[in-house]
């Protein structure tokens, strides 16, 4: 049994006594999460196996997860010129090689199928005038083929999924259920221990298989797009019980956000035709090999080429004194004027809401002060085609698990479709796994359950402390800013590596204002912020020791280019209780794609056209 | 829960009462103030964060995505039901300013209410679709048009967060009437072209606590965030409804004209 961050705070000396059988809730399939993974899995598994006891476990109502907060789209090949072989390029290009490429041939090969069983299910895509459903452009894509909902489409599929679910009565909800820790028995996973928020009282959910589906963890860095809960509680989780997590140096940074608080102005506004100017109104991608500007619309250039670029293009301008000067610091134009109002309220409702209330301009009129903002965690629990972790009887679907299809630089509108594509097979695995194996003795469940309450409590009760969660919280953030942003810096990382373990430490001594069961989130953020500093040490050790340079992960200390011969591998952190994670590498899986050169714009059209004068010429 | 990055130099000093209750031990629910630092682009969410965060960490409420879309954080702000991340602090100066726990739901502690009454209302009424005729994936979408999705579509943008509860005198004086929020949904899946069990949610539409509890006071599209105009889809399935008891009298219910009237999948 691991510890919560390696910390054992003094146990209060009436405790122990205190502590009783905890409540017991036996069922086959435990899902934690209750996004689009988490809802689709239950649903896979209700639908596959209706004989199957179902809990579906959630620190928030399904409706608040963080799915709710994805604008622009879904991916899925939808149009006649469009193919497989191309959203498959397009992906595996976009990751800077770091794909499995055959889970990618999997992912795009049932991406539409899944859109078209949100359809079935209810969801609201926007439309064409003959009633077909409707797709837009997106950075890196080749072609149109992310479904949308307007700008809304992570909020309609999480109500469709949340409202579906309702239908199945095998899957119990456990809403306001927070998981604290898994029970692993004899090399396998049983179950997860969890605080039912509402009373402080513990339960122990007793499953056959566990499917983790908990989001990412962009909190841990300062400003982000990310919503309170996104906390990386299920890959500390995994991470503490052995399993590796795989290419966590690789974070997201999307270009487009609200300077400050990191609101996310979705990439729909390019696709549908807006563009990114400096102080001086130039539209600066063109510098960054992203041009020439025009034509414009055009996929897979300028405003439409991959997150990775234009944020690092963002931090080229902003050091050579281009951007504009914001209260929350530097800032480029995302100028949507040339949408029109009634274009803009049709496609970009949420957008115009947001720099509306939140900046207090109308973006048909005035363009909106953006800057790059963590947004999204490639890396995760590592888990096979199936979704099946290391772990026998864990699996793990979502931002919070790494299946393979992002490499170093996910493409926007493939989380969307990931959630559901790899929700599925996890509810299906699950759920054929749960019929494969006999149910442990309760007994020893219990007592490990115990043994966990315990360990939670000690935290509630400590005494003797003096650190402030909050102030170890914005710490972490800061530190992560500073040494894993768009750039990195050998050094500046170490500097991060050695606050994060600082950290730990001063985590030993916390102490709490409230010490009281009933809806306690001073708690309840402790522990988060547990899961959140062993994330966070996975995140800086895995990126120190990535020596190169590759999608997301850019470092300017002499390691500038990508190396394939040294670094075309998976990065694997391992825990380890008593100091930071062993790093250590795996290959990728590389089908028919052999890396080659990363381009976008006029060079990336050259590109692609001397490779097919070369395949005609074979 | 972490809480936002600090917002710059504060300006102004707000007092920010707040209802608090603590079921373990206090009585009943009193008021605490504290003065909140505060910049203009200070939403009343990041109020809250900076008193938990520095001077009271046993304050509990919920939120989680800030941005007007996760439907979390609903409360009384100046006595009026409102999200917290779209409410801003520098409308309330001088102050002091109050904010409670959204009215009409039970108080579990400070700024939580229960929701669970409101999702078991969800849960009621088949929130899901129930296909006029049933199509296979590999047969592709049901055709809708951009007119039929506009049907339903703002009834659609429901975000759960239980403002028209708050503003509903009808919740108020009876917690079992089906409220506002879940009528906008019902009605968001009965106007779908693609739906065919609107006979079926009629029902719960014609039952004591459904459509016809409601008095018209209006005030639930008032304080809606996301302009759902829950009084328009009561209103739609007042109509529904009497026209639905009134044909019943000419034919079986499941005949009702409802479904029929927006015409189906093409």
């Amino acid at each position: 049994m691991t510890l919560l961050g390696g910390a054992t705070p003094r146990l209060h000396s009436t405790y122990r006594e205190k502590v009783r059988t905890v409540n017991l809730i036996e069922v086959d399939v435990a899902i934690v999460g209750g996004g689009g993974a988490g809802l689709r899995a239950a649903i896979a598994a209700a639908e596959v196996d209706s004989g199957l006891k179902i809990a579906l476990i959630s620190k928030v109502y399904p409706m608040r997860s963080h799915t709710v907060a994805a604008e622009g789209g879904s991916a899925g090949v939808l149009q006649a010129s469009d193919s497989l072989e191309d959203h498959f390029h397009d992906t595996v290009a976009g990751g800077d090689w770091l794909c499995d490429q055959d889970v990618v041939d999997y992912f795009v090969a049932h991406c539409t199928e899944e859109m078209m069983q949100l359809e079935h299910w209810g969801c609201p895509w926007s439309r064409k005038p003959d009633g077909h459903v409707n797709v837009r452009a997106f950075g890196g894509m080749k072609i149109e083929r992310t479904w949308f909902a307007a700008d809304k489409s992570g909020f309609h599929i999480l109500h469709t999924l949340f409202q579906t679910s309702i239908k199945y009565p095998s899957i119990r909800r456990l809403d306001e259920y927070f998981c604290v820790d898994l029970i692993v028995e004899e090399g396998r996973c049983r179950g997860v221990v969890a605080i039912e928020i509402a009373t402080g009282e513990f339960a122990l959910v007793a499953a056959k298989a566990v499917i983790i589906a908990t989001g990412g963890a962009g909190r841990v860095f300062l400003q982000n797009t990310n919503g309170g809960i996104v906390t990386g509680d299920g890959m500390a989780l995994a991470f503490r019980h052995g399993v590796p997590l795989r290419d966590m140096e690789f974070m997201q940074y999307h270009p487009t956000c609200m300077p400050g608080t990191g609101l996310l102005f979705t990439e729909a506004g390019r696709g549908e035709g807006g563009i990114l100017t400096n102080r001086d109104g130039y539209r600066y991608l063109q510098d960054y090999g992203l041009g020439p500007p025009d034509p414009w619309p055009r996929n897979k250039a300028m405003e439409l080429g991959p997150r990775d670029r234009i944020s690092q293009a963002f931090w080229h301008e902003e050091r050579k004194g281009r951007t504009i000067t914001t209260p929350h610091g530097a800032a480029v134009h995302l100028d949507l004027r040339q949408l029109g109002a009634r274009k803009l309220r049709e496609r970009l409702p949420q957008i115009c809401e947001l720099a509306e209330h939140f900046l207090g301009i109308d973006p048909a009129q005035r363009p909106i002060p953006v800057r790059p903002a963590v947004h999204y965690t490639m890396g995760g629990i590592l888990v096979n085609i199936e979704t099946a972790s290391p772990l026998p009887g864990l699996f793990a679907a979502g931002e919070c698990a790494s299946a393979g299809i992002h490499g170093a630089n996910r493409l926007g509108s493939n989380s969307l479709s990931e959630l559901v594509v790899f929700g599925k097979m996890a509810g299906i695995t699950a759920a054929a796994y749960a019929r494969s194996v006999v149910a442990a003795p309760i007994a020893t469940l219990e007592r490990q359950a115990q043994d966990v309450e315990r360990r939670i409590l000690s935290l509630l009760v400590a005494d003797g402390g003096s650190e402030c969660p909050a102030v170890l919280r914005d710490e972490m953030a800061q530190s992560m800013e500073a040494g894993c942003g768009i750039y990195r810096l050998g050094t500046e990382m170490q500097a991060t590596c050695d606050t994060i373990a600082t950290l730990k430490e001063r985590y030993r001594r916390l102490r709490l204002d409230d010490r009281s069961r009933v809806w306690n989130t001073e708690w309840l953020a402790v522990i988060e912020l547990g899961y959140q500093l062993d994330v966070a040490e996975a995140i800086a050790h895995s990126a120190i020791n990535r020596r190169e340079s590759r999608g997301a992960h850019q470092r300017l200390d002499g390691l500038d280019a990508r190396d394939d011969a040294s670094f075309l591998k998976h990065t694997l952190a391992h825990y380890r209780p008593d100091g930071p994670p062993r790093i250590d590498y795996a290959p990728v899986t590389i089908t028919r794609s052999p890396p080659g050169r990363r381009a976008y714009g006029a060079e990336g059209e050259r590109i692609e056209q001397t490779g097919k004068e070369a395949s005609h010429a074979v | 829960m972490p809480s936002d990055a600090a917002a710059g130099p504060a300006s102004r000093d707000i007092v920010i009462e707040i209802l608090r209750y603590r079921s373990e031990t206090d009585q009943k629910p009193v008021p605490q103030a504290y003065r909140v630092p505060f910049t203009d682009d200070m939403s009343v969410l990041q109020g809250l964060q900076y008193i938990k965060d520095h001077l009271d960490g046993t304050l509990s409420f919920r939120w989680s995505c800030r941005m007007a879309i996760c439907g979390s954080c609903g409360m009384m702000i100046g006595g009026e039901p409102k999200l917290a991340c779209m409410t801003f602090l520098r409308d309330y100066y001088p102050g002091p300013l109050t904010v409670e726990p959204l009215k009409h739901f039970p108080i579990e502690r400070d700024l939580v209410v229960t929701v669970g009454g409101f999702v078991k209302k969800i849960e009621s009424i088949y929130p899901y679709l129930i296909p006029k005729t049933l199509r296979r994936l590999d047969e592709g979408e049901y055709l809708q048009t951009p007119s039929q999705l506009a049907q339903y579509e703002p009834f659609s943008d429901c975000i759960n967060c239980m403002l028209c509860y708050a503003a509903c005198p009808q919740f108020g004086e009876n917690p079992d009437f089906i409220g506002p929020g879940a009528m906008a949904l019902l009605q968001r899946y009965n106007g779908d072209s693609r739906d065919g069990a609107q006979a079926k949610r009629m029902e719960i539409v014609h039952a004591d606590n459904g459509a016809w509890s409601c008095t018209a006071v209006g005030h639930c599209s008032d304080v809606c965030p996301k302009q759902v105009d829950p009084a328009n889809a009561v209103n739609q399935n007042k109509t529904n409804s009497a026209v639905d008891f009134f044909l019943r009298f000419l034919r079986r219910p499941s005949d009702s004209p409802l479904g029929a009237s927006d015409g189906g999948a093409p």
